[in-house]
């Protein structure tokens, strides 16, 4: 009998989303859906605002990255402002912001990695989900789990500092920041008691990097093969090719590594990059022009960044990209679960920078804004935590925003994520007579990958209790089970 | 003694901030007063990292906004709770008090002013209705932390849920 599986929501990642699973008489995959339905509507909500207030306003879009929108639109406002881009700011206006992104970086890659996805490596994609979890974690694997929340705190307190607070931070504005570094709160980060200071935030995020590679040694074939599949890659890099999550241009390369994208100015981001709409769900299907949409579509993330730069401009996690590009000879790495592998490789480089950065004169002096001429448009990207984020606004006379296009990183993720489901229903559940709740979760496992943030990239309204449902060829509900 | 008055919501959604204006305007009062060993948090939610914020405490008490059928405010006692959300977005007291405990091995005294809201829209501003729940619920506090170790008591009699 033909059956439609729905997994609604998906767990543990941040947002609400649902699978849809259609088998047909035979048990063959033939078609398979992520379902985005929370709603957006952000870039109707700022129109008609001073476009001054859009860094404060767009964090609301989401509780767990509202800094990342924060300076994604802090930056598309510094080209409204005539302040430039990039370097156009003082050094200690960028350097303050890059403290804060880095700070954000650190934390939203400790918590994806040690409360979401490290259930399923400590305990097994099947394991039992009431030990599956971060309590679960934190009985058995006690340093680890604590690890995770002291690195969490410490990205978070370096957010605070730098964004003046943790609700509705207001410290990047247009133009620069609002505030510098002081000696006292500095030292907080570089001397601080173990284990909160610096030092220690690298030596674990090398350990977390190690156990990672361990664990890869013990379970290749899982790590190697689930949800693998080849696709392009897309984010910022430096001009020179390093890898840097504030600024730079846009490139993408395909899935053999050659350049689809070269190296493209920010601001031109529209003649590359359209967005499809799907009836099916509210998060809309990014794809490089040129390509089509069919093929254009492409991956952001820690895996792309890993994939499109030429190397990462602090010592350790550039050892680290080393043995991560030579186990692909140099070549894209397309495997879905080497995500984590360079997630932590991203949060080792992150650890650094905020060190290279605390220790940086310039984020106590007090040169914090640039002025320049007004224009009427501007745009904004940075690597936020999940991928490669767009803000892009325009203004009237008034100074009222008329026009905002976010392109979040989940949405560009979001064929990829689809693709990803596909490969687990193909594998794990085509064919079976009984779909377990270890099918379920690798599918689950699979869109974690990505940290998907669902709220970010629609908008969160409501709310909705896991339920899984089984329908059979005539959408007659056979079974369903509630959390 | 170590007291914590912890709020979270979004001020962005109406009286959701009902929980962070409580913090706010509790901590410029407990200053203006001169009252020693309160601490403050504020978020938009409860966070993994949260349990070890609350593990040097003796006293915790969490405030969020509620819609539930209560008149204008009560106080529950958070009991240690390993139910999980499925999002990061939303982790309950009792999840935190729980985690604190796994990892830290340490229980504080845990309770959770809930102050009934109304309206949820995006808009900075709380409801009349709410404001006044505030104040009672502010005027409430205010007579309690000026003896807050009489909190902690066994026998303190609260205005409960």
């Amino acid at each position: 009998m033909a059956k439609k599986i729905t997994i609604e929501p998906v767990t543990r990642v941040e947002g609400h989303g649902k699978v849809t699973i259609h088998l047909d008489d035979e048990g063959n995959v033939v078609q398979s859906r992520l379902h985005i339905v929370e709603f957006r509507g952000f870039e109707r909500f700022v129109q008609g605002r001073p476009y001054w207030e859009a860094p404060v306003l767009v964090q609301r879009l989401c509780g767990i990255c509202p800094v990342s929108h924060h300076l994604a639109a802090a930056k598309a406002l510094d080209v409204i402002v005539g302040a430039g881009t990039g370097d156009g700011l003082t050094p200690t206006g960028e350097k303050m912001r890059r403290l804060m992104h880095y700070g954000q970086i650190f934390q939203s890659h400790a918590l994806h990695f040690f409360h979401l996805v490290s259930p399923d490596l400590l305990f097994g994609i099947d394991a039992d989900p009431a030990i599956r979890n971060i309590i679960g974690v934190a009985l058995k694997f006690k340093d680890l789990a604590v690890q995770g929340v002291m690195m969490r705190k410490f990205g978070q307190e370096i957010i605070e500092v730098t964004a003046g607070k943790k609700i509705h931070g207001t410290g990047a504005i247009p133009g620069g920041i609002n505030k510098n570094l002081s000696i006292e709160e500095r030292d907080i980060f570089l001397k601080g008691p173990d284990p909160m200071n610096i030092d220690k935030m690298i030596s674990w995020s090398q350990d977390a990097v190690n156990f990672f590679k361990d664990y890869h040694k013990k379970h290749r074939e899982l790590i190697d093969t689930f949800a693998a599949f080849p696709s392009s890659h897309l984010s910022l890099v430096r001009k020179d090719g390093a890898m840097d999550l504030y600024d730079g241009v846009i490139r993408a390369v395909d899935a053999e590594g050659k350049k689809i994208l070269h190296d493209i100015d920010p601001q031109d981001y529209l003649k590359y990059i359209a967005e499809e709409v799907k009836n099916w769900s509210y998060m809309k299907f990014p794809y490089l022009i040129e390509y089509g949409k069919k093929d254009g579509w492409y991956r952001v993330g820690p895996l792309a960044r890993l994939n499109t730069a030429d190397f990462i401009p602090s010592p350790l996690a550039q050892k680290e990209f080393e043995q991560f590009k030579a186990y692909t000879n140099g070549k894209p790495n397309n495997m879905s679960m080497h995500m984590h592998w360079a997630r932590l490789i991203e949060t080792l480089h992150a650890a650094e920078m905020m060190k290279e950065l605390l220790n940086d004169p310039d984020l106590q002096k007090d040169d914090l804004v640039t002025k320049g001429t007004k224009v009427k448009e501007g745009v904004g990207l940075l690597e936020a935590p999940r991928g490669t984020l767009f803000h892009h606004y325009r203004i009237n006379d008034n100074d009222q925003i008329t026009m905002a296009n976010l392109i979040v990183s989940t949405t560009n993720n979001n064929e990829p994520m689809n693709v990803a489901v596909r490969c687990v229903a193909d594998s794990m559940i085509a064919g079976q007579k009984e779909i377990i709740e270890g099918m379920m979760n690798a599918v689950e496992v699979a869109i974690r990958a990505y940290d998907p943030c669902l709220s970010c990239a629609t908008h969160a309204l409501g709310k909705m209790p896991l339920e899984v449902s089984l329908f059979d060829s005539n959408n007659n509900l056979i079974d369903k089970k509630r959390s | 003694m170590k007291i914590l008055l912890y709020g979270y919501g979004n001020p962005g959604r109406q009286d959701d901030g009902l929980g962070n204006e409580f913090v706010n305007r509790m901590q410029e009062w407990i200053n203006k007063e001169g009252i020693k060993n309160f601490e403050f948090e504020s978020n938009y939610q409860l966070n993994i990292e949260d349990a070890h914020v609350i593990s040097d405490k003796e006293l915790v008490i969490f405030i969020d906004a509620s819609d539930e059928d209560i008149q204008d405010f009560c106080i529950s006692k958070v009991t240690e709770s390993s139910k999980m959300s499925f999002t990061t977005h939303s982790a309950s007291p009792g999840f935190i008090v729980d985690l604190c405990k796994k990892l830290f091995n340490k229980s504080p005294l845990t309770l959770l002013l809930h102050i009934k809201g109304y309206e949820w829209n995006l808009k900075e501003e709380l409801t009349e209705k709410a404001e006044e729940n505030l104040n009672k619920a502010m005027n409430y506090f205010k007579q309690k932390f000026k003896n807050p170790k009489l909190l902690i008591q066994p026998d303190t009699e609260l205005k409960t849920c």
